[in-house]
């Protein structure tokens, strides 16, 4: 036990000295957009396992956030945080501060479920319902009680154009949504998730499962998305990252030799055209020039 | 070893390519050694259940059956109607409970030690001979509340209820984890995910188990010989008055030293057979439905 | 701040409640089969006392019951369904997984789902009215369509024994030039010998609760322990289900005592059973 006190003590010295840099040192906060989440010292334990620790940072609004490092760095995990998807892991238990507009996410009275209703969330790999186009996007607005037909048609219609859908799918609207091609599941998925309006839309490598034509199209639509969405995106691969991204966090894995477990930690977070040209980590570097990974 | 003996790639006789034939054989054999008995009792209740059943069409299927056994003539219809009520009323009773046990079981029990002995003993009760089940109905219902459908239906039910559960808990970890994650994400409720998204995407497989289920019931003796009866006129009513199943009238004609009464055991088992095989064909067109969807 | 309390969750709860409650009515059913039925047996039982599983006399009249004969009858006759069903549905199975070509496999699958749920009074039927002509009322009879229902039984829990070979294990067989039989005993029975063990004695605890098949041909006469196959006998099922219409109060108790010895024994072949198919199916998951 003495040991791993001592251990622990040590990474938190390195990490002092190493890894948080506070994003745009140089600009006051106030010119800059205001904050939606604010990680603070965030660690995450699977059962003993600790998958990721000392997570600081700010994600600011309608912006595009980029998660990217290499596999096991915790990237995915750090955004499952984001809006609770964690609690649904058996013996997941999160450490430090994970605020929401001033709220912390993790607190006593806080509902999973009603986090999970302004925090939008796309998946790796595009998981419509077996069920109609319709009624994929109608579900979210169901279950916040709207039944109006002609409301619901109404956001049926707009969530499918602003997810760039609405033109290949008018026609079969009552067909399945699983009868669609990839790249158009994870437009539908997309369109689901904006369909309940909510505040923050998180992307866990929305276009991992897709070939490049179809995630050109997402790419251009998160630009779209970011006007009126705050926009997390955890991706592997770092030119999509540097393309859409207006802010980046680059993480990495660190084994610990004694007990080889490999925990994820944040090793710089910064405006995304400083990370992919001017890091001031070596790690970085390292990463986005290929030298490691 | 020289080159043209290399490239001679043509089939050789020898001891292993025989035996193998040979062992092919005996299991084609094996297929028809099951085959031709099956074939004889199903030509058996074909040829005999239709003179029977389909001399007198439709009389066999509408008319009461006859009170004095060895009067010839049709009749198995109030047969089939207790047939129908006993088998509906058991799936009334056990394929909601059995599906709602089974979503406990995979949505919420998970390795807990309360789903571990429930999923341990339905597989107990799986085994319980179908007469035990009738017995206790017998004992637990048609003592104190007298013979009626009902009481066929809970015994039944009782067979049932561990087979629809075993069924959709299979169905239900097939259900990939990533809609309950889609549904989750919109801020559904875990009930309101269950029952809008993981139900309605394990229904086809649901229903096809649960009507392989109802199959197998349709065609029990032991758990109806004791608890509905026997009646030869209609009995519409599920809770009250003795009634009669196709499955006891077969039981009690077949053992009948008269023709007539025989012939009807015949026919009666033509009907039977006719409807088990329609519920497993609806059960197969279910899964192929599911097949496809995938 | 924005308001992320929950709301009371009402739905929820009471739809766990509901879902762990249909869940507890297996516990429910059979402890209530438990308590109500030996409480039923007990009078046989303290009247009797072990001769009520030592003796084969069985006589209603005197108030005499006996079981030993029954329990041989039920042995005897699942003994001689099993003997012949074994060869038959493991060849069936092996043949319909590793012999027919593709194109018949579904079908013959469907064929052999499709004559399992033929009901086994319509086989008890056939072998009255037509087998027993021939052959008489005996162990035989009776082992013969006991043997004749549960073969599509096991077959069907044999062809998915042998469907779980890795296909990656038969390949290097084939590869290394087996023949197809040589590919099947040294790639697919390794493989899944303990499961179709346990197959098998699931059909064993199916043949030996089996009533109204056997009730029908094994002839009924009391006392029979013998190993002559075509002597007539009796079977604990088939003793429940011809007797009970004429049975008074003690009659009643004897027949309930029978269902409960009945019920344990098919008990324990299951959880044999169980535990051979767990036990083999965890140890080809762990290879």
């Amino acid at each position: 036990m003495q040991l791993e006190d001592q251990r622990d003590q040590a990474n938190g010295r390195s990490q002092r000295k190493l890894a948080y840099v506070p994003a745009d040192h140089a600009m006051p906060d106030a010119e800059l957009a205001p904050v939606v989440f604010e990680l603070d010292q965030l660690a995450v334990y699977y059962g003993p396992v600790r998958a990721v620790r000392d997570v600081s940072l700010k994600i600011r609004s309608k912006e595009i956030t980029a998660f990217i490092g290499p596999s096991g760095c915790g990237k995915t995990t750090v955004l499952r945080c984001l809006n609770r998807m964690n609690d649904l892991i058996a013996g997941a238990r999160v450490v430090g501060g994970v605020s929401y507009h001033g709220t912390n996410l993790y607190g006593p009275e806080v509902s999973a479920t009603e986090v999970r209703r302004r925090i939008g969330m796309v998946f790796q790999k595009p998981n419509p319902f077996p069920k109609s186009i319709y009624d994929n996007i109608a579900y979210g607005p169901r279950l916040n009680g709207i039944r109006n037909r002609a409301k619901l048609d109404e956001i049926v219609e707009k969530s499918l154009r602003a997810a760039a859908l609405w033109d290949e799918a008018k026609d079969r609207l009552k067909t399945s949504g699983q009868a669609m091609s990839g790249g158009q599941q994870q437009r539908l998925c997309i369109a689901r998730t904006i369909a309940v309006e909510p505040d923050v839309v998180l992307m866990d490598e929305p276009c991992s499962a897709l070939d490049p034509i179809a995630s050109a199209r997402i790419e251009e639509l998160m630009r779209e998305l970011k006007k009126t969405y705050t926009i997390v995106i955890v991706t592997h691969n770092m030119q999509q990252a540097a393309r859409v991204s207006d802010r980046t966090a680059f993480f990495t894995a660190e084994l610990d030799k004694q007990t080889d477990q490999r925990t994820g930690l944040l090793v710089e977070y910064d405006v995304t055209a400083r990370i992919f040209s001017n890091p001031r980590e070596e790690r970085t570097e390292n990463y986005i020039t290929g030298r490691f990974g | 070893m020289s080159v043209p003996e290399l490239a001679d790639l043509r089939a050789r006789r020898s001891w292993r390519t025989t035996k193998n034939t040979i062992m092919m054989g005996v299991l084609g054999a094996a297929l028809l050694a099951i085959a031709i008995p099956l074939v004889l009792v199903l030509y058996s209740v074909i040829a005999r259940g239709a003179h029977s059943a389909f001399a007198a069409f439709p009389d066999f299927f509408t008319k009461e059956i006859p009170i004095v056994s060895r009067r010839p003539g049709p009749g198995m219809g109030p047969a089939i109607l207790g047939t129908l009520l006993a088998t509906g009323g058991a799936t009334l009773i056990a394929v909601p409970l059995g599906v709602l046990g089974a979503v406990y079981l995979h949505e919420y029990g998970g390795t807990t030690r309360f789903a571990r002995l429930v999923r341990f003993m339905a597989m107990v009760m799986t085994g319980v001979p179908s007469i035990v089940m009738g017995l206790f109905v017998y004992v637990a219902w048609t003592i104190p509340f007298g013979y009626s459908a009902f009481g066929g239906a809970l015994a039944l039910a009782c067979l049932m209820l561990p087979v629809v559960i075993g069924s959709t808990e299979q169905m239900l970890k097939l259900v990939p984890g990533q809609l309950r994650e889609g549904s989750y994400a919109l801020g559904a409720t875990k009930s309101r995910t269950i029952i809008t998204v993981v139900l309605p995407a394990a229904l086809p497989g649901i229903v096809s188990g649960a009507l392989l289920a109802v199959a197998r019931a349709a065609g029990e003796t032991a758990p109806l010989l004791f608890t509905v009866g026997a009646a030869s006129s209609y009995n519409g009513h599920l809770f009250s008055g003795a009634n009669t199943a196709l499955s006891v009238q077969i039981f009690g004609n077949a053992t009948s030293a008269f023709a007539p009464a025989q012939d009807r055991a015949w026919g009666a088992a033509l009907a039977l057979v006719l409807l088990a095989f329609l519920f497993t064909l609806a059960a197969r067109l279910f899964t192929a439905r599911f097949a496809t969807k995938r | 701040m924005i308001d992320l309390r929950g709301r009371p969750a009402h739905a929820d709860t009471t739809f766990r409640w509901l879902a762990i409650a249909a869940a507890g009515i297996v516990l429910v059913v059979l402890g209530l089969i438990a308590v109500i039925m030996t409480r039923r047996a007990l009078p046989v039982f303290s009247e009797m006392g072990v001769h009520f599983f030592t003796s084969k006399r069985w006589s209603p009249a005197d108030e005499l019951y006996g079981s030993l004969a029954f329990l041989w009858g039920t042995l005897y006759t699942s003994a001689i369904a099993i003997a012949l069903s074994l060869p038959v549905s493991l060849g069936v199975a092996l043949f319909v997984t590793q012999v027919a070509p593709p194109k018949l496999r579904r079908p013959l699958v469907y064929v052999i789902d499709l004559v399992a749920v033929i009901p086994s009074v319509v086989f008890g039927l056939w072998g009255i009215l037509v087998l027993a002509p021939h052959l008489g009322r005996s162990f035989l009879t009776a082992g013969v369509i006991l043997a004749i229902m549960i073969t599509p039984i096991i077959t069907s829990l044999a062809r998915e024994v042998i469907e779980t070979t890795p296909p990656g294990e038969k390949e290097a067989a084939l590869a290394l030039g087996a023949t197809r039989w040589e590919m099947i005993v040294g790639s697919v029975w390794p493989h899944s010998k303990s499961g179709l063990v346990g197959a098998v004695m699931l059909g064993l605890g199916r043949a030996m609760g089996e009533t109204i098949a056997a009730a029908l041909v094994i002839g009924s006469a009391l006392g029979q322990i013998t190993a002559n196959p075509f002597a007539s006998g009796n079977s604990m099922p088939a003793v429940i289900a011809n007797e009970w219409g004429e049975a008074d109060d003690l009659h009643k108790s004897a027949l309930i005592a029978l269902a409960v010895v009945l019920f344990l024994i098919t008990i324990a072949v299951n959880l044999i059973a169980t535990a051979i198919v767990r036990r083999s199916t965890a140890r080809s998951r762990g290879k």
